[in-house]
């Protein structure tokens, strides 16, 4: 008789399941999705137990399940709230440029080593917040994109948008996001400051 | 000549794909010459480095910060799990 190739099932919510709730949580910024899809992870599992080849440690074998209905997820969102012309429009404040394409007052300078922030705590929360004040196409995109590190082919297809509309919601998601933590972080601290 | 505007949108479309040679030249050149456009890029890199910290440092199995899967919900799953 061999090795069983998976844990017990009933203990699956107890060792897995912050973990994977975690995990749908920075991706989908909505508890009762990520609630959702963890629960969808496991009965999927259970069905699939025989597939499981324990060539890939338990956990990653789960992840690999919820990715694919994280990007279901996205999918069912995208069909539900089509692109609409805001998500391509100008920037959130076209006074940033002049008629002439030209800042009128550019980014201000964020200080210090950046490199730093990574391990603030509160700043990863800022930007988590940030991140879920983007409008719902733009924040799945930028999730894809640069959470997920997913190439541009994989999310047109999932978001079903052209290339071209990709690059121009990216850049209006990085956009807004750099001026979101520039609001919210940076100039706070400078207020701060001595 | 390309327009701060044009070169912060540029900048992006160059992180997701490899921009065209010409394209490619013009945002190098005005990158060197604009400080504000540089300061643009380098934040816009750092966005992506946080987003990326972000994605490993909750990606972790058994890490003890973060959120946690509410009691209600872990309950609720133990069920369906069982009932399946």
């Amino acid at each position: 008789m061999g090795i069983p190739a998976c844990s017990d099932p009933s203990e699956w919510v107890d060792r897995y399941g912050n973990y994977l709730f975690r995990y749908a949580m920075i991706r989908l910024r909505d508890r009762s999705a990520a609630e959702d899809l963890v629960q969808e992870t496991f009965l999927a599992a259970l069905k699939s137990r025989g597939s499981f080849s324990g060539g890939s440690s338990e956990a990653t074998w789960l992840v690999g399940i919820l990715k694919h209905k994280i990007a279901d997820h996205f999918r069912r969102q995208a069909l539900e709230a089509p692109l609409e012309d805001a998500d391509l429009r100008e920037l959130p404040d076209p006074s940033v440029f002049d008629v002439s394409g030209h800042w009128t007052s550019g980014p201000t300078d964020w200080g210090g080593n950046p490199a730093d922030l990574y391990r603030e705590e509160k700043f990863l929360e800022q930007f988590k917040n940030c991140l879920s004040g983007l409008s719902p196409n733009h924040a799945n995109a930028f999730t894809l994109r640069e959470i997920e590190g997913a190439d541009t082919g994989e999310i047109c297809k999932v978001l079903n948008v052209t290339e071209t509309n990709l690059w121009v919601i990216l850049h209006r998601a990085r956009m807004h996001l750099r001026r979101c933590l520039e609001t919210h972080w940076f100039n706070r601290s400078m207020e701060k400051g001595p | 000549m390309l327009s701060c505007k044009d070169v912060t949108r540029l900048i992006s479309e160059s992180m997701d794909r490899s921009l065209p040679l010409r394209k490619r030249i013009g945002v190098r050149v005005h990158l060197l010459i604009c400080r504000f456009c540089a300061r643009y890029e380098r934040q816009l890199l750092l966005i992506r480095e946080t987003a990326r910290r972000i994605a490993a440092a909750e990606d972790r199995p058994g890490e003890p910060s973060g959120e946690t899967l509410p009691e209600e919900a872990k309950v609720r799953i133990r069920q369906a799990i069982c009932n399946s």
